[in-house]
């Protein structure tokens, strides 16, 4: 039924786009006095169908093309060999990578461009037409397909044993309820909310160096050093990565007449030195940091400030709680030790937090 | 359905070689066993058009099947565990560090095995072109028209693999357990948080615990190399199927009309074409891994919830996303009735779910505004819908601003402006670019339907100068042959909407809606010319 034309004499008849499609045309506008679709512009020959040479030369720019992707996959496994890599020689590495992806990739573009090159010049040039239909099944095989499901549904009684049916979707509607359940055991038993709100820190625990683990000194803390800081028996935990998540501080001094404690957390720092939160309230990256100059703390992920002069305040980005304080003082040592845990949950807010 | 071709077929029957009758034999011995001779004569000949841009589906699907091949060579080296091992491995800086086998893995296809590098950043590669490709593809779909009935499934369908897609890189990115994409899951995990009522357990359940867990890896290599492949490769077949059904859809042009395809049959053109351009992909594919190094986790050490580099990034199609987190003005969370209300984290959720709802549902909504029940095979330029290319630009610039707000830090280090100025800009932006976009994008395609008016009418400018025998000067205009004419004056053409009254005799609000919207289409359009209009045209 298709056919083709070269010569610009089917063009149907109508408005400015045909359509034979006789659906509701909506708001379109269907016009009786559109200019007529001319008609396929006749075929322009290529050098490769009117001069013998030419198409000669174009077969062996494919056939060339072909070949040399045999040579780029042979050198590519010639590469492989003759390009080893050799251990902590990182540019051996990059020799293998380059060889073998040269080789691959000559292999690979040789190939595709031979044959499209093959497909321009040398295949069949001119357009061919074929005609297309309405997407929708004929009037007749709509029919059959209505009948197809009634006579199912009368030979199963589907809408008629009305108990069979509705206890059938009940049961359809039930089977999966076990599946979700099953994804119950992916986490422990415990409450996530319960266990967002407490860190390892508590009583006497030792602030340490990240990640060292050595234990820090009041006096070493000079004004203007920020230390990241985390808490003693850290190391060598079968959580250590999750304690840390929420464990992980910084430890800054300031003069001491810059801190502007609330009242009750007067004494949450030592001459001056402050502990802080590492993790954003925003999403919970480490706010790792600190501009000496403005005492401000600035998270890389999405440049939330807080600033450690007003206990850590957000006065920047999308964040809106302050950085918890983890209230310090000093052994008889003279080590940083916490007073306690956090007084609040540290990290990113979550529905249970208030 | 059979396309004779007009050019005589070479009748001579050559002497059949015994290369011949072997593919006589075995074509036959297939076909005794399949019925595969219907499939060669339904689909061998059938018809595809050509346009440049019809070829970015093509890069779509071709970069896919080189993720697929890649991916797999890689499964045989990546362990998916997020067991702690100590690194005694090839790579010295990171020698005797404690971390996972999931990233002492990857650190050993990097460098211990025979391209595996290279695969690697094939892969990567591959999986960026995909995204950016599918991205392409959708927005040819959209400012040409092609999503107009019968293809608005096939739209959604597109849609949802975007979607996939973007998933699969995601999950993909995490797998290596570095540093820089253990943060980007760090803030994946603050914005789970944040949805109310159920965030604190879908972390929680995500994680396999608290964050980070051991469990991620394992989880997302899962989901990454079967379950969503699966649902891929299944909505690829269905989209692909589609569109054989549907036959693709061709640009206005002289000979083409809504009721036939113009162009190359499958055997041979367009499949050597086709064939010929999945090798080619491949092979830029494979030529920029082996020359530009992407994702190098060795350089940003294992995760440790603790360091950070300033300026990271995510890559390029999670951009957006990372974007809209920042320009959230501050403050945007409350405590009510005892629970953390984060407006910081759902806002962000909402815009962007909005956003992408618009995308999968417009074809819908356009569909019900101008009410046309017609099937559309002739793409529109994108000129002759002004409203909808406009609509397209404002979408695209709010994306952009988004995107752009991901870099935002590194703008401000970068042009020495303050932070605050890039977010403010970006926050105004983002509003006001879109709005200022849809109109200055209506008002060009307007003032370039028009033009294309003028030139049908009276043609080109010639720039030839005569001077008549009165003595005046005239440029000469050069007039439009038929073919070219047609290009300029065939697209469709609709009315704003009446409202009329239902049966019941009332107006409904949802007709009143659909009024106010298809004004807003419409009330502004350019109709094309008619043939009285050329013929009156002629004499000046
Ligand atoms: S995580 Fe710190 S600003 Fe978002």
């Amino acid at each position: 039924m298709a056919q083709h034309d070269d010569g610009g004499t089917n063009a149907a008849a109508g408005s400015a786009v045909e359509h034979s499609d006789l659906s509701d045309p909506g708001t379109a506008v269907v016009s009786s006095d559109a200019i007529q679709n001319p008609g396929l512009p006749p075929h322009r020959l290529r050098v490769t169908d009117i001069d013998p040479k030419k198409e000669k030369t174009a077969e062996r720019n494919v056939y060339t093309l072909f070949y040399l992707s045999i040579v780029g996959s042979i050198f590519a496994v010639a590469a492989y060999v003759a390009f080893p890599i050799t251990p902590g020689n990182t540019t051996s590495v990059r020799l293998n990578t380059l060889f073998l992806g040269l080789g691959i990739a000559l292999g690979l573009l040789a190939l595709g461009i031979g044959a499209i090159y093959w497909a321009k010049n040398l295949m069949r040039g001119d357009e061919l037409t074929e005609m297309r239909h309405t997407t929708r099944g004929s009037d007749a095989t709509r029919e059959r397909a209505v009948e197809i499901f009634k006579e199912g549904n009368q030979e199963s009684g589907f809408g008629r044993r009305s108990l069979i049916r509705n206890s059938l979707i009940g049961a359809l509607l039930a089977f999966p309820l076990p599946g979700i359940v099953l994804f119950r055991d992916l986490a422990p038993a415990a409450d996530p909310a319960k266990l967002l709100s407490h860190t390892m820190w508590k009583k006497g625990t030792r602030l340490t160096h990240d990640p060292s683990g050595a234990p820090i000194k009041a006096s070493d803390v000079t004004l203007g050093s920020v230390f990241h800081v985390i808490p003693e028996g850290l190391i060598g935990r079968e959580d250590a990565l999750e304690q840390k998540a929420k464990a992980a501080v910084l430890v800054m001094r300031l003069e001491p007449d810059l801190l502007h404690a609330s009242k009750g957390r007067e004494k949450w720092n030592y001459n001056g030195i402050v502990a802080y939160s590492k993790i954003c309230t925003h999403a919970g990256c480490p706010v790792a940091l600190y501009e000496q100059q403005t005492h401000h703390l600035l998270c890389p992920c999405h440049s939330s400030t807080f600033d450690v002069e007003h206990e850590c305040e957000v006065i920047f980005g999308p964040a809106k709680r302050p950085l918890p304080q983890l209230p310090i003082t000093v052994d008889s040592e003279g080590y940083l030790i916490a007073q306690s845990d956090f007084h609040e949950p540290v990290g990113p807010s979550f529905w249970e937090r208030s | 359905m059979t396309v004779t071709a007009s050019r005589p077929v070479e009748a001579e029957v050559e002497p059949i070689s015994s290369g011949g009758k072997f593919t006589t034999a075995a074509a036959n011995y297939i076909d005794e066993r399949t019925s595969i001779s219907g499939l060669v004569k339904e689909l061998g000949r059938k018809i595809f058009p050509d346009h440049w841009s019809f070829m970015l589906g093509e890069v779509a699907l071709y970069s896919f099947i080189v993720i697929l091949l890649s991916g797999t060579f890689l499964t045989f080296f990546f362990q998916p565990s997020m067991a702690e091992v100590v690194y005694h491995g090839s790579y010295v800086p990171l020698k005797g560090i404690t971390m996972s086998a999931a990233y002492s893995s990857t650190l050993n296809i990097s460098f211990d095995i025979r391209g595996g590098l290279l695969f690697r950043q094939v892969h990567h590669w591959a999986a960026l072109l995909f995204i950016a490709a599918i991205g392409l593809h959708m927005l040819r779909v959209f400012f040409t028209g092609a999503f107009r009935k019968p293809r608005e499934i096939n739209w959604f369908i597109g849609f949802v693999l975007f979607v996939l897609a973007m998933a699969e890189g995601f999950t993909g990115y995490s797998l290596p357990d570095d540093l820089l994409s253990g943060n980007g899951l760090r803030i994946i995990d603050g914005l789970i948080k944040g949805i109310p009522v159920v965030g604190t357990w879908i972390s929680y359940l995500l994680f396999g615990g608290e964050f980070p867990g051991n469990k991620l890896v394992a989880e997302f290599y899962s989901i990454h190399i079967l379950l969503l492949p699966a649902i891929l490769v299944a909505a690829l077949g269905v989209h692909l199927l589609l569109m054989v059904v549907n036959k693709h859809t061709q640009f206005a042009g002289p000979g083409r009309t809504n009721d036939n395809v113009v162009g190359v049959p499958i055997l041979p053109v367009f499949a050597a074409k086709a064939g010929g351009f999945f090798f080619v992909i491949f092979g830029v594919i494979v030529l920029i891994a082996s020359l530009f190094t992407i994702n190098p986790i060795w350089t940003y050490g294992p995760y440790d919830p603790s360091p950070i580099s300033a300026g990271t990034q995510p890559d390029w199609y999670i951009g957006f996303a990372d974007g809209a987190l920042r320009l959230v003005p501050p403050g945007w969370e409350f405590v009510l009735w005892g629970h953390t209300w984060s407006f910081n984290m759902i806002s962000v959720i909402i815009v962007l779910v909005v956003f992408l709802g618009l995308v999968a549902f417009y074809p819908f909504i356009e569909g019900w505004v101008t009410g046309d029940k017609r099937e559309h095979h002739i793409t529109d330029r994108p000129r002759n819908a002004p409203t909808r290319t406009a609509i397209g630009a404002a979408g695209v610039t709010f994306y952009a601003v988004l995107w752009a707000a991901a870099s935002s830090d590194l703008m401000a280090t970068h042009f020495k402006i303050t932070l605050e100025g890039v977010i403010h800009t970006l926050q105004a932006l983002l509003i006001l670019g879109p709005i200022i976009a849809y109109h200055v994008t209506k008002r060009v395609c307007l003032a370039l339907m028009k033009k294309d008016r003028e030139i049908a009418l009276h043609g080109y400018e010639s720039g030839r100068i005569v001077r008549l025998p009165g003595g005046e000067y005239i440029e000469v205009h050069e007039q439009l042959s038929d073919y070219e004419r047609w290009r300029l004056v065939s697209y469709e053409d609709y009315t704003p909407l009446m409202i009329r009254p239902n049966r019941q005799g009332k107006i409904t609000g949802a007709e009143r809606f659909r009024s106010s919207l298809s004004r807003w289409f419409f009330e502004d359009r350019i109709s094309p010319i008619t043939k009285g209009e050329i013929e009156q045209g002629g004499h000046h």
